[in-house]
Parts: C-alpha cells; sequence; structure tokens
C-alpha cells in the first residue's frame, strides 16, 4: 500500500535553525531513510524549496490566475513529502515516528495514495 | 534537537513579528523590547512543561503585554504578580484573539519595526547595529564581534541610535500605499547593506561577519513572506541567496580572496542557488524590472554558468547598461567593463572607465580593475602603478594580499632572465 508523508512544520522555525542545526537534521533523516530503503519501503523523497518561491496558479477562472506565493496561508507550511510502500497504517505511522524523532516539531499528515506514477523525470538537478 | 534548541528557533523565529507587535502596543522600543524578554523568559519555564504553543508569537505578544501591565500594576499598587500557572495555561482561546488583534497589522508591524531602524538620522553602521540587535535579536557581542569593536563601544553605539529613534517621530498609523512602499524601499536598502557588511569580510571573522550574510538572507525571506508580489523584495532576496551561495569559495585556506573566475564551483550551495533562480524567475514575470532584480539576474547568470568560460558576458554586458540607465552609478559603470573587457576586449573596456577616474580614484575596485585591464594590454608599468594604488586603498589585508598576488605575477613575468 503507498502512502504520501506530507511534512508540515513552520517554516520560519525552520529558517531559524543554524546551517549546523539543518546538517544535523538532515543526518539524522538520512539514517531513518537508508533503514526504509533497506526494507525496500522507500519511493520518492521531495524537500521544497520555501513558499516564497512558490507560484500558484488558480484555475477556478478563465483564464487561470497566476499567484505569487503559496495555495494556502497557513501557520504551518508544507515543506516535503514521502512516498512509502509500506504493509498499512501501523506501517506508516511507525516511519512516520522514526521520521518525527529524527525531525521534531510540525505534523506529519499521513494519506493513502489513489494513483501514483513515478513518471520518467530524473532526479532534480543538484 | 533537544527541547532548548527547539525552543530558541522557535523564540527567534517569532521575534520579528512579537516585537513589532509589541512596539505598536507600546510605541516604545524599550519597553516593547523588555516585554518581549519577559515573555520569553516565561516561555522558557511553561513551554518544556506544556509543550510549545500553537502560535508562538501570539503567545508571546500576550503574555509579554500583561507581562508589562503586571509589572506596570506592580509599581503603582504593590500587588502581587499572578501565579505562574495562569499565565502558562494561556489556552488557544487567547491566542485567538491575540492573533486577531495583530494579525491584520502584521506586515505593517514588521515593516514599521525594520523602518525605525533605518532612520534617515542614523548613519549606515548604527542602522545595522540596531536592526541585528532589535529585529534580529544577536546579542551585542555578537554584533561587536562582526564589526570589529569593542563590546563597551557597540553597546554605547545601540543606545545612542535608540535614544536618536526615541525622539524621532514615528507614525504609528497604518502607512498608506505610498508610505508603504517608500518604507520598503528604506528597508530592502538596508537589509542589503547588512548583508554586504556581512560579505565584505575578511578573513579572519568570517564566522562573525558570515552571521551578518545569514541575517541578511533570513530578513529578505521575512520581508518576502509579508510581500509576496513584489518584484524588487523578489530580485533583492535571489541576489542575496546567489551571492551567499558562493561564500565558501569566496577565501581560500590562508583567509585570501578568490575571484569568480577562480572559485572552486563545486563549493558553491546549489540549494541557494535553486532558490535564487526560481525567485528571479518569478520577478521577470511581472516586467517590472528594478536595480535588484537586474543584479540579481547578472548574479543568476553566473550561477548558470558550470565553468567561467560559460559565463554569458554579451547578456551581462546588456543587464549592466539597463542598471546604468535605472540607477546610474560610477560603480556600475565599473562593473560593466568587467563584461565589457570579455566581450569586446580590454582597450574598450579601459576606455570606458578612464571617465570614472576622477571620482573613483580612491576606490579599490577602481584601481584593481584598471590594472587588470592595463596588464591585459600588456602596459606593465601603468598596470603596476595602478596596483600599487589599488594596495594603498585595499580595506581589508586579504583584499592588499590579492592584488600583491598580481603583482608578484608581474614581476615575475616581466623578469628580464627567463629559465
Amino acid at each position: 500500500m503507498l502512502y504520501a508523508i506530507l511534512c508540515y512544520h513552520s517554516e520560519d522555525v525552520v529558517g531559524a535553525w543554524t546551517k549546523a542545526e539543518d546538517d544535523a537534521c538532515m543526518a539524522r533523516l538520512g539514517a531513518v531513510h537508508e533503514k526504509l530503503a533497506r526494507e525496500g519501503k522507500l519511493g520518492p523523497v521531495a524537500r521544497l524549496l520555501p513558499t516564497t518561491a512558490a507560484t500558484t496558479l488558480r484555475k477556478d477562472q478563465d483564464p487561470p490566475l497566476v499567484i505569487d506565493g503559496p495555495f494556502a496561508e497557513t501557520k504551518e507550511q508544507l515543506l516535503g513529502f514521502y512516498v512509502l510502500d509500506v504493509a498499512g497504517l501501523d506501517e506508516a505511522l511507525e516511519a512516520a515516528r522514526d521520521l518525527g524523532r529524527a525531525n521534531p516539531g510540525g505534523a506529519y499528515e499521513i494519506r493513502p495514495i489513489a494513483l501514483f506514477s513515478p513518471g520518467t523525470a530524473g532526479a532534480a538537478p543538484p | 534537537m533537544t527541547d532548548l534548541t527547539w525552543i530558541d528557533a522557535t523564540l527567534t523565529s517569532a521575534r520579528p513579528q512579537a516585537v513589532a507587535a509589541l512596539l505598536r502596543y507600546f510605541r516604545d522600543l524599550d519597553a516593547a523590547e523588555e516585554a518581549f524578554q519577559d515573555a520569553c523568559l516565561r516561555a522558557l519555564k511553561s513551554w518544556p512543561q506544556n509543550g510549545p504553543p500553537r502560535d508562538a508569537a501570539a503567545w508571546l505578544i500576550m503574555v509579554g503585554r500583561n507581562a508589562a501591565i503586571d509589572s506596570a500594576r506592580r509599581q503603582s499598587r504593590h500587588q502581587p504578580l499572578p501565579a505562574e500557572e495562569l499565565i502558562s495555561d494561556l489556552n488557544d482561546a487567547e491566542s485567538d484573539l491575540a492573533e486577531r488583534l495583530d494579525g491584520a497589522h502584521y506586515r505593517d508591524d514588521v515593516l514599521r519595526l525594520l523602518f525605525i531602524c533605518c532612520h534617515p538620522d542614523l548613519p549606515a553602521t548604527q542602522q545595522i547595529a540596531l536592526a541585528l540587535r532589535i529585529v534580529s535579536g544577536l546579542t551585542v557581542r555578537q554584533i561587536a564581534r562582526a564589526f570589529l569593536v569593542g563590546e563597551a563601544a557597540m553597546e554605547q553605539r545601540i543606545t545612542r541610535a535608540k535614544r536618536r529613534i526615541a525622539e524621532a517621530d514615528v507614525a504609528f498609523e497604518t502607512p498608506g500605499p505610498v508610505e508603504r512602499a517608500e518604507r520598503l524601499a528604506a528597508v530592502a536598502a538596508m537589509v542589503y547593506l547588512i548583508f554586504n557588511e556581512g560579505y565584505s569580510a575578511p578573513g579572519g571573522e568570517v564566522d562573525a561577519r558570515g552571521r551578518l550574510s545569514d541575517e541578511a538572507v533570513r530578513l529578505a525571506r521575512l520581508l518576502l513572506r509579508l510581500f509576496q508580489t513584489e518584484p524588487e523584495i523578489m530580485g533583492l532576496t535571489a541576489l542575496l541567496l546567489l551571492q551567499h551561495a558562493r561564500s565558501a569559495a569566496r577565501f581560500d585556506a590562508e583567509g585570501a580572496v578568490v575571484l569568480l573566475e577562480d572559485q572552486d564551483r563545486s563549493l558553491w550551495n546549489h540549494k541557494l542557488i535553486a532558490e535564487g533562480l526560481a525567485l528571479v524567475d518569478k520577478a521577470l514575470r511581472h516586467r517590472r524590472p528594478g536595480p535588484y532584480q537586474i543584479q540579481a539576474a547578472i548574479a543568476a547568470l553566473h550561477a548558470r554558468a558550470a565553468r567561467p568560460q560559460d559565463t554569458d558576458w554579451a547578456q551581462i554586458d546588456l543587464l549592466y547598461g539597463t542598471l546604468e540607465r535605472l540607477a546610474p552609478s560610477p560603480v556600475v559603470t565599473l562593473n560593466r567593463a568587467v563584461a565589457v573587457s570579455k566581450v569586446r576586449g580590454p582597450a574598450a573596456a579601459l576606455e570606458m572607465i578612464e571617465p570614472l577616474e576622477p571620482r573613483l580614484s580612491g576606490y579599490f575596485h577602481y584601481m584593481g580593475v584598471k590594472g587588470g585591464l592595463l596588464l591585459q594590454l600588456g602596459r606593465t608599468e601603468e598596470a603596476r602603478a595602478a596596483f600599487d594604488q589599488a594596495i594603498a586603498l585595499a580595506n581589508t589585508a586579504a583584499e592588499a594580499a590579492h592584488i600583491r598576488l598580481h603583482l608578484d605575477r608581474l614581476m615575475r613575468d616581466t623578469a628580464p632572465a627567463r629559465a
């Protein structure tokens, strides 16, 4: 069963981390990623650039409206996501708990995936 | 991450909004800062036990305000302070109230707080020191180290700046569109100043100064979140990110300057570059060019070049040409000349900068560029003279060392006996 883990956290707080703190957090997460990969559970992983880099296309009108900034102004922002292949919710939650210990604060939304297409695009440029 | 690290990051990130809202409430910088300090102390006691509040800034504003009111009451009527639990138990309903009170003004509050720091009566260094102390919350010690002055001297500088601001008239009404745009431009210029103060770091103090560049990037991102549709704020943020991305490559192990074309590009921070390029793209879409956007576009062309020889100098020359029209300055022309030397050769570039000499003869970079162009043209004696002048004008040991390198090479290459 494929699950998406949508990572929400306060961008202000994450942005206030020093580079050393950020690197340490990424290293802790890296260890969890490795474990999940070994177990064959790890799908695509993405960390998003800040919401200030986002552009939103409102397509509820014609022509669609291009707006600077993220879709929703929320206290905590969508900062990244995982795709996991796990047996069920319990296993997805267990993986999320492991990730949460490596990266405390904020919230993970664990959401079953209805349709998944791995696509053909290569890895993001370095 | 321990509790305390998390709390520290939360307090740091909530600071601009909280101090800004408290300033509007008390209309006095010292009172606002004191209330914020009080609220932070209470957060350190309460959050480890009760967990973090849902909206840290709102919590700090509410608690800071109450603490200040309590202390005023205590002083006037000797009433006991309320029990700690009462303050710690602020529930979400109260946070929501604080948010309703302040959310609508958040943007103008933070802008006002930043704008106060760039009061025109204050010299640039005081503006920067004040912004770092009040908005970023750096300690006097950290700021003093970045400016290479003693702590007492910096303390005095900040106190003096604050006194000036207290005497100045600051409008607390919600600004109109014109005033808001003026404030934003002044604040953007100050953020760029902070960045440059950190960017021109001499080798030895890279850490302390690098902190200034980090803070400038943080402030630029904050401004951009408040003014999401302003292309010039996108440009400013992109410019800082793209320049900051090179910081690991800008000095060698001895602390000497490494020029852009000699930098090890694998040391550039590609995450920052990606963010900067994304913002340049977003800004260009608005088709409202401005000086920050153009400088960011130039930085983007450097960032996009995998090797120095891949740099699109013709495009950079065009962009500097546009910048010369939008924001004419001899320094811009000097920078353009470097691009011109790559596109049309050193003679054309030299011809372009020579008229600037009366205004730039006291400027290190002018003499450095002039020396470099003369050297390319084989006019070694004149080049040597320009480099000598550059060394005399160098602001940092690293700058002087860099020119000396040119001179040494010149001596070696023009030595009569060749092996």
